[in-house]
């Protein structure tokens, strides 16, 4: 493995890291972004290239502004009385550490079936383009249709509602 | 010619309609019984219909009877059935038409009639009119079975009948607790004397096995059976037949009034006075005696000529005793009725006596006679009363001769018949008594009874003679003035005096007819046989002693009229005496001590028992019950509820418990799902392992 | 350790650091950026097998991961909406307080 690989890597785990961590939760939200930031990185090291810049355009170009937005109309810049950890908190920890230690564990001992090297894929838009056309053409209009509803969805739940229309 | 039996078989003789003479009385008693309101004119007519019925077929019996005698046969006529059968054995029952039977039955039947006669006017004021002619029917019928009865248990049954009209009767004024109790003593009494019947009874069922009295020689009184009883050994050197016989008479003695079971009869007095005539003068207490004539083959067996037997002895021996013990006592009674009360008790002993001493003929002689002149004497009586305003005390009477002179007359014909008046000749009572002494006279055990009888002939006539002179002369020591009785009371009076003085003619020794007739012989009349010497010097003997008590009695009370107040004569004379006597000699106190505080004493234990013993048991019971319940109780709602209430709170206290899982905080959710999550997937993981 | 493992490696990590947050952060918003890291790890993984996998020519996992970001674009959308709506409401996005469902 080459050093760009671990460079990337821990660059977006301490994304991560300070997502969930970070008091302010603004600064949480400029992490993510890093987190999505180092992903997509990560894509492009894993010759996906399409997956990458789809992951900075959507993610980092829409989820992450859309969470910035989401908490500053909730006043979350705040810091919010109580700390910031919930209840009895240790518990969600040792439970995610658990988690890790299943998965580690899962992918450490399957190591002898994982292959070592494989050619390099080449993968044009238009292969995707053409792919999104026939053969995953359902998906992608459930997908559009799922997206619409979303849409709908967020706006309506999102919206203000008159006084006296409870 | 010895007595023959026949079983009759036509269906047109008089034997086999015989059971309608005491049936159609007890019908009409029923029927009147069950009338809705009181109809006084069809009670009535029922009454005295259905006993003048009974008289005609009486009648026809009679001298159908006679004409048998006439032709030379002695006859019982029976006719049996069988009422119960228990595997072998048969109770059979019938009735029987003899001599002895039609002449009860033509007794009975007349007097009675005369008497209801009688009773239509004696009762008009009273209220339960129609239950009187009700019971008097029903009594009737009952006293018509028992003569009639050819069954030691059918003449039982009747016998009882009769006993619970006669209670009836007694306590018809029921609302007087005196008669109440009268009549109960009454009860109580005779069931005495019935237990010692029912015991002869039985005794008598399983030693011949039949309880029929004639039943074409295998009948209880027939010789065959009566051999079978003699043999019999029994306790006291007596036999079977001794002893059942005296059992038997027990019965009679507690039934007829004698020593000591007489107790009852004066106080069954209290019973209006038509039902003391009947039922306490002329039949029921003549029962008694009928019951041994019926029997006295029995109470005969084992005699050797010109003996008896210790069953008559004793039988004759306590109507000896009655005999004086009672006519002393009615010297010093003041009670119209009770004086008449004590007489009858009197000349019961005398009829017993006359059966033990003398055979049936005598005794039943005197009982016919006897009827007569006490149902006179009493329906006399009952006319003073009525004419006196329903006063009773003869201390308060007198002078009645002239206010009441047809109750007077018929009185004063009464009272001599009773008193066995020889002149001049007319007097039934005299030939009857006559009878009887004649018999003491020559019995063979003992000349003390003749001495016994002759003595209460004396205190027979003193008695009278002072009731007499007390009630109708002298003069008038009432309240309210007398008068004589309406004719329907003095014509049965009229019609019983005749037959006080002429029905005697028929047992003279000059023409012994009656004796004749019961024993199947045939009869002559013979004028000069009374004045054979013996039967002069008896007649004269009797006929001086009734004289010396009638002018004994007549000097002491004359037409002196003491006031009531007054002591009387004999009182003043040997007062100690004459409170003994008046007293009735003690006999009702002394039962009162010994037998009625005995049973006083065991109702008090038994009470005690009762109350305390099965009590506490009871609600020693009731106790543990109610214990138990309130255990069930306490388990039920502590335990079983409890158990069940705790239960269900750990439930609930569980589900509280349990549902501390819903925290309705979503991170908890999400931690639960990524564990849930991490061990399937470690499991999953390890599973595949190879 | 294949390259393979690494990427996965990574990916389990990065879900675990999301998971983490997820469960232990008391604001709603940072759950739901707990549940975007979940999101793109598990996007890691499947890049990263169809890039180490025997068929990369199908883009089977490339499409997988198209997918799912599309889906998790709006799965944000819609979250982040309701979670101002509840915002609205009561007023706090502390998860703690939002216990009506409680049992």
């Amino acid at each position: 493995m080459n050093s760009v690989f671990y460079l990337i890597s821990a660059l977006t785990v301490v994304g991560g890291l300070a997502a969930v961590l970070l008091r302010n939760t603004v600064h949480c939200a400029l992490a993510l972004t890093v987190a999505f930031a180092g992903l997509a990185l990560l894509f492009l090291d894993l010759d996906a290239q399409f997956a990458g810049f789809a992951q900075i355009l959507v993610y980092i170009g829409a989820v992450a502004i859309l969470v910035v937005f989401a908490i500053l109309l909730t006043r979350g810049s705040e810091t919010p009385k109580g700390g910031v950890y919930s209840r009895n908190w240790p518990v969600g920890l040792v439970i995610a550490a658990g988690v890790f230690a299943v998965l580690g564990w899962a992918v450490l001992q399957s190591g002898s079936v994982l292959p070592h090297e494989t050619a390099v894929p080449v993968v044009t838009v238009r292969q995707i383009g053409n792919a999104l056309m026939d053969r995953y053409v359902l998906p992608l209009e459930i997908v559009a249709l799922l997206l619409t509803t979303a849409m709908i969805g967020a706006v309506i739940v999102a919206m203000h509602e008159k006084e006296g229309q409870k | 010619m010895p007595p023959q039996d026949l079983i009759i078989s036509s269906p047109f003789s008089i034997t086999q309609m015989l059971w309608l003479i005491p049936a159609v009385p007890v019908v009409a008693a029923g029927v009147t019984a069950l009338l809705r309101q009181p109809k006084r004119r069809t009670a009535v007519t029922l009454a005295i219909g259905s006993v003048s019925f009974s008289l005609l077929l009486s009648l026809v019996a009679f001298v159908h009877m006679v004409v048998r005698w006439a032709e030379g046969f002695c006859v019982h006529e029976t006719v049996n059935f069988t009422w119960i059968q228990v595997g072998a054995t048969n109770v059979e029952l019938g009735w029987v038409l003899d001599p002895l039977a039609a002449v009860m039955l033509v007794m009975v039947t007349f007097v009675s009639l005369l008497i209801f006669i009688y009773s239509t006017g004696y009762m008009k004021h009273d209220e339960n009119y129609t239950h009187f002619f009700c019971f008097m029917s029903l009594f009737a019928g009952s006293m018509l079975g028992v003569v009639i009865a050819n069954s030691l248990l059918l003449l039982f049954m009747c016998w009882e009948l009769v006993g619970l009209t006669s209670y009836l009767l007694i306590g018809f004024w029921y609302q007087k607790p005196s008669a109440a109790a009268a009549a109960k003593k009454a009860f109580l009494t005779t069931r005495v004397g019935d237990v010692f019947f029912l015991l002869g009874m039985v005794w008598l069922f399983a030693q011949t096995g039949t309880l029929l009295f004639y039943n074409g020689g295998t009948g209880s009184m027939e010789p065959e059976a009566l051999a079978g009883l003699l043999a019999q050994p029994a306790a006291l050197g007596l036999t079977a037949a001794g002893a059942i016989s005296l059992l038997i008479f027990a019965g009679a003695a507690g039934k007829s009034g004698q020593f000591p079971l007489h107790v009852w009869l004066p106080d069954a007095m209290e019973g209006p006075t038509p039902v003391s005539a009947l039922i306490h003068a002329a039949t029921m207490v003549a029962a008694g005696v009928y019951l041994i004539a019926r029997v006295y083959p029995l109470m005969q067996a084992g005699a050797l000529a010109g003996g008896t037997t210790t069953a008559l002895t004793v039988v004759t021996w306590v109507g000896a005793s009655t005999a004086v013990f009672a006519a002393l006592i009615a010297v010093a009674q003041n009670d119209i009725k009770r004086i008449l009360a004590y007489s009858t008790i009197s000349q019961l002993g005398y009829m017993m006596a006359g059966l033990g001493m003398g055979g049936v003929a005598v005794g039943m002689f005197h009982l016919v006679t006897h009827a007569f002149f006490k149902a006179l004497l009493f329906l006399g009586a009952g006319s003073v009363i009525h004419g006196c305003q329903d006063e009773q005390d003869v201390r308060r009477m007198g002078g009645l001769k002239s206010d009441m002179p047809l109750t007077f007359a018929t009185y004063s014909i009464g009272m001599l018949a009773l008193c066995g008046f020889g002149f001049p000749l007319f007097f039934s009572g005299f030939w009857s008594k006559d009878g009887i002494l004649d018999a003491a006279l020559h019995w063979s055990v003992a000349k003390t009874p003749f001495y016994m009888l002759v003595l209460g002939a004396l205190l027979t006539a003193f008695y009278m003679t002072r009731q007499v002179a007390y009630v109708f002369f002298g003069h008038w020591r009432g309240h309210k003035p007398a008068h004589e009785s309406p004719a329907v009371m003095t014509v049965p009076l009229a019609i019983l005096a005749f037959f006080a003085m002429t029905l005697g003619l028929i047992g003279t020794p000059a023409w012994q007819w009656f004796s004749a007739f019961l024993e199947g012989r045939s009869a002559c009349f013979d004028l000069s046989r009374i004045v054979y010497p013996e039967f002069l010097a008896l007649m004269g003997t009797s006929t001086v002693v009734v004289i010396l008590g009638i002018v004994l009695s007549w000097r002491l009370y004359g037409d002196r009229s003491p006031k009531p107040e007054q002591p009387d004569v004999l009182e003043k004379a040997a007062p100690l005496v004459w409170r003994w006597l008046r007293n009735r000699l003690y006999v009702d106190e002394l039962y009162e001590v010994t037998v009625i505080a005995y049973y006083g004493w065991w109702a008090w234990v038994a009470d005690w028992l009762d109350r305390r013993v099965w009590g506490g048991v009871v609600d020693a019971v009731a106790w543990a019950f109610r214990g138990w319940a309130q255990l069930n109780r306490f388990l039920d709602s502590n335990v079983v509820d409890g158990s069940f209430d705790k239960g269900c709170d750990e439930l609930a206290v569980g589900g509280g418990l349990l549902a501390r899982v819903q925290t309705g905080r979503v991170q908890t959710y999400l931690r639960v799902l990524a564990l849930a999550v991490m061990v399937l997937a470690a499991i999953l993981i390890w599973s595949s392992r190879t | 350790m294949t390259p393979l493992a690494s990427y996965l490696l990574v990916a389990a990590l990065l879900f675990s650091i999301g998971l983490a947050g997820a469960l232990t952060r008391r604001s709603a918003i940072l759950v739901l950026i707990g549940i975007e890291l979940m999101l793109n790890a598990a996007n890691l993984n499947l890049i990263a097998f169809w890039r180490y996998g025997p068929h990369p020519e199908a883009l089977t996992g490339m499409m997988f991961a198209i997918f799912s970001i599309a889906v998790a674009a709006a799965e944000a959308a819609v979250g982040l909406g309701l979670v101002i709506h509840i915002h609205r409401y009561a007023h706090t996005t502390n998860l703690d307080a939002m216990n009506r469902m409680k049992g």
